[in-house]
């Protein structure tokens, strides 16, 4: 028995601080895009979301040409962004993918240059990396009580709005006709999706980013028709993938090829994705008679 | 600026703007502009494969490319489409993560493959790039019908005898092409600013097909140069310029539009969206 | 024909009892939208229990006024006002029930779910499980005929199976004015019966006033109290008997138009020529029966 416990779970894992820190920052991380992503996806804007977290990169990246901690750089620009993109109309069916790209083009562009003028003026090797990639294992604890705050209030906005929210991704003249502020109400979303990624994509990465939004939220929907159960298998299964990738990439720090463990990111993401897949060869879109 | 390595740029860079103005302008009618942005980040990590096993690093992009493509593809069919390219793209991106892993000299070439060193293009590149363009615009050339009508009438494409989904699975074959293509050029981040920026304003002034694809290609074209310019002045990357142009381009088309009174036609076809705004290409019933 | 349970019968609707004002008051409601003039001066009012057909072909402008009587649309002349509430104090008042909603099936929202949204849609926070909420709503689907599909997704439900939930969604808040937009067009004969005839008793039995649009009025003959007839924004109301004549029409459609009655159907037909009937050349049908 013992063996097989040391075999699951490599020894020290449970007494490693990284890996405290990683389990709590990536566990919140992924409950709060599992929460968000359920209403990313069916509201059609999982590019947005994508597009969301390259650009609070590039907010990210700025932070060190300012000077101010790298958490408002992220959450800042992209908060703003999403400001942008709701103005542009990204709301509207006609030309929204069109206008997430446009603004993600010139995003990730000033995002090129402060990543050059980085580079070049300072000398910070290895932060193209590590701000692309992110990297769960070197996150600062000193960051774990500022980014529970934002999860939290990512969260909220989410939960405040939920009956507004549910109405007007259904039908937005009947939520209209109601009084509700439709746009007032896609803006708000639009801002906890961009909280929620720009979080993750300071702590994680930008791949975990988008892999935590949508993949979680698409097995969630197919999981449930219910709104409420929907979102909980969605944090559910964000969390499980995360806490397992931690896991394996602990485990994998004596794999070759490296010898220095494989990337956390590729785990979770490869767990989402075979969730997905399954889930998908598993239901169907059936109506219960 | 004109002389000497100058040259392969000048000569790279136009036709990698061509063939994206032509592929771009069926992106932005099908609204797939989440693909045209997907397909080139999942070949980046082939690049990064492929230079780790020694393999030619255009082969490893073009492969990446085709399997991104594919799988958005066939992911799609099953489920929602912004879901599958979400999906496809965070997969092979993880597989990047892994490659980069596995060795630890790699910065400066990755940031090249992401951001774009059209400076850096050497001789022997250009012949790839050249024949793959071909290939890619040919492609285009036989498909023009059949893609026209499934983009915008996929019902009355149907009624023809013409397979959407065949159709759609050659035309992402033509975006993994093109964008491996493009990406030694422009970089993975950016190769797609190329293909929306340029023919978003195109459609904005004509709503004929033949003369917005034209158009399309020429402004992508002149997109590049400006970019060109602008990156051998000041050193700054390429790319930065291209995704500031190309957004430029994008406003531009829409103040046109607007000052005339008139809106683009809708990418996607004439199926009804609904005014909570799914695109109708999301939804699979 | 099933019998209704009492979710329709019975409690009078909220904002006090038989009062003597009309439920939706009209006047004079003109429209400019981009240079053209989409509703002229469209004047006509409602009473508590009244249902009325607001009939014309597409582009007439029902859509238009919908819109406007629900508020989602400021017009450039007139007021609207439901229930003596001027446009910013409507929303429980009225009852909308749009022509479609949203048909992704990945939606994870339910029949029930949806109607239950009818209750408190616009409320911010989550809603606490509370029996009575369950048994309104369920109360509410067996009226309306939906509780066999109760639990399905909104998305997956067919287009006649939808509207009943939408009706079910616009009648649980007990509004005093129920508005439809084209609730017919997707439906097959014997669903619209089901259908108009739901709506009757509804108007009848709650007082609610039901303002239905549709292109065409027969399937609405039996129950129609008035018509408020549109063509290209203008609009002219009162009964059947006192509309569809062929100098209201005429006048309305600003050509001659003949009104034919075919049993117990209605046509309104353009003339060839405008000049009184001439059946033998095809005459271009401005509107037909079913």
């Amino acid at each position: 028995m013992d063996r097989l416990l040391h075999a699951v779970f490599e020894p020290g894992f449970f007494s490693s601080g990284p890996v405290h820190v990683a389990l709590a920052v990536g566990g919140v991380v992924a409950l709060v895009s599992g929460i968000v992503g359920s209403f990313a996806v069916v509201r059609g804007q999982s590019y947005a979301g994508h597009a969301l977290a390259d650009i609070s990169v590039t907010g990210g990246s700025a932070s060190f040409l300012v000077g101010i901690s790298p958490l408002w750089g992220f959450v800042g620009v992209g908060v703003l962004a999403a400001g942008v993109m709701d103005m542009i109309g990204i709301q509207r069916p006609r030309g929204r993918d069109l206008a997430t790209g446009v603004v993600r083009g010139a995003g990730l562009g000033l995002a090129a240059l402060f990543l050059y003028w980085d580079t070049t003026h300072s000398n910070v090797t290895g932060a193209t990396i590590t701000i692309l990639f992110g990297s769960l294992f070197t996150v600062s604890s000193s960051l774990l009580p500022a980014i529970v705050a934002l999860s939290v209030a990512a969260v909220a906005i989410v939960a405040v709005l939920y009956r507004p929210l549910l109405l007007s991704t259904v039908a937005a003249d009947l939520a209209a006709a109601r009084g509700v502020s439709v746009r007032l109400v896609g803006l708000a979303c639009l801002a906890a999706i961009a909280l929620a990624v720009s979080l993750s994509a300071m702590t994680i990465g930008t791949i975990l980013s988008t892999a935590l939004l949508i993949g979680p939220a698409a097995i969630g929907l197919r999981l449930s028709s219910r709104p409420g159960l929907a979102m909980a298998w969605s944090a559910l299964a964000g969390l499980a993938a995360t806490w397992l990738g931690v896991l394996l990439a602990y485990d994998s720090f004596y794999w070759p090829p490296s010898r220095h463990g494989w990337p956390v990111s590729f785990f979770v993401v490869t767990l989402i994705f075979l969730g997905y897949v399954a889930v998908q060869g598993i239901t169907t879109r059936v109506r219960r008679a | 600026m004109f002389t000497g390595f100058m040259t392969n740029a000048w000569l790279v860079g136009t036709i990698v703007a061509i063939v994206a103005g032509v592929v771009g302008f069926f992106i932005v009618l099908r609204g797939q502009a989440f693909v045209a942005d997907a397909v080139p980040q999942g070949a980046f990590a082939g690049a990064a494969g492929a230079s780790l096993l020694g393999i030619n690093t255009l082969i490893g992009l073009a492969v990446a490319a085709l399997l991104g493509a594919l799988g958005i593809g066939w992911l799609g069919r099953r489920g929602r489409r912004d879901v599958a390219t979400a999906l496809a793209l965070v997969v092979l991106l993880g597989l990047g993560a892994l490659f980069l892993s596995f060795s630890t000299e790699y910065a400066p070439e990755i940031y090249a493959l992401l951001f774009g060193e059209v400076l850096g293009v050497s001789a022997n590149e250009v012949l790839p790039i050249a024949v793959l363009a071909v290939v890619s615009v040919a492609a285009i050339a036989a498909l023009y019908r059949p893609l026209l009508l499934s983009s915008v009438m996929p019902e009355l494409a149907e009624a023809r005898g013409i397979r959407p989904a065949r159709v759609e699975t050659l035309f992402l074959v033509v975006v993994a092409l093109a964008t491996s293509m493009a990406l030694p050029v422009v970089g993975a981040l950016l190769i797609f600013s190329l293909m929306i920026g340029p023919p978003a304003a195109a459609r904005s002034v004509t709503s004929k097909p033949l003369p917005a694809l034209v158009l399309s290609a020429v402004i992508a074209v002149v997109v590049v140069w400006a970019s060109i310019v602008a990156a051998y002045d000041t050193n700054w990357p390429v790319g930065f310029f291209v995704g500031a142009f190309g957004a430029l381009c994008y406003a531009a088309g829409r103040v046109w539009a607007a000052l005339r009174g008139r809106r683009p036609a809708r990418p996607g076809g004439w199926r009804d969206t609904g005014e909570q705004g799914v695109p109708a290409a999301n939804v699979r019933v | 024909m099933k019998r209704r349970p009492e979710a329709l019968r019975g409690a009078a609707p909220r904002g006090g009892g038989a009062d003597a004002g009309p439920v939706l008051d009209v006047d004079g409601v003109s429209l400019w939208l981009s240079g053209r003039k989409v509703l002229d001066d469209v004047s006509f009012s409602l009473a508590p229990g009244e249902f009325a057909g607001l009939i014309g072909s597409n582009g007439a402008g029902k859509t238009t006024l919908l819109r406007v009587i629900l508020g989602l649309q400021a017009p450039s002349a007139g007021t609207v006002r439901v229930a003596g509430q001027p446009r910013t104090r409507r929303g429980s008042l009225i009852g909308y029930v749009p022509q479609k909603i949203l048909l992704d099936p990945d939606m994870p929202l339910r029949a029930r779910d949806l109607v239950g949204l009818g209750l408190d849609g616009q409320r911010l926070g989550i809603p606490l499980p509370s029996a009575r909420r369950r048994h309104q709503v369920d109360e509410m689907l067996q009226a309306v005929g939906a509780a066999r599909f109760a639990d399905t997704r909104v998305g997956l439900l067919s287009g006649g199976e939808q509207q009943r939930v939408l009706i079910a969604h616009a009648l649980i808040s007990r509004p005093r004015l129920l508005l439809l937009d084209e609730p017919l067009a997707n439906l097959d004969i014997a669903s619209e019966q089901d259908v108009v005839e739901l709506l009757g008793q509804v108007a009848r039995q709650q007082q609610v006033a039901v303002l239905i649009s549709a292109h065409d009025m027969n399937p609405l003959l039996p129950v129609m109290d008035r018509i408020v007839y549109m063509a290209a924004g203008r609009a002219a109301s009162g009964t059947t008997a006192e509309v569809v004549r062929p100098e209201v029409l005429s006048d309305l459609y600003g050509q001659h138009v003949d009104v034919i009655r075919v049993h117990n159907r209605i046509l309104v037909v353009a003339a060839a020529r405008g000049e009184g009937l001439d059946v033998p050349s095809p005459a271009p049908v401005l509107h037909e029966g079913a």
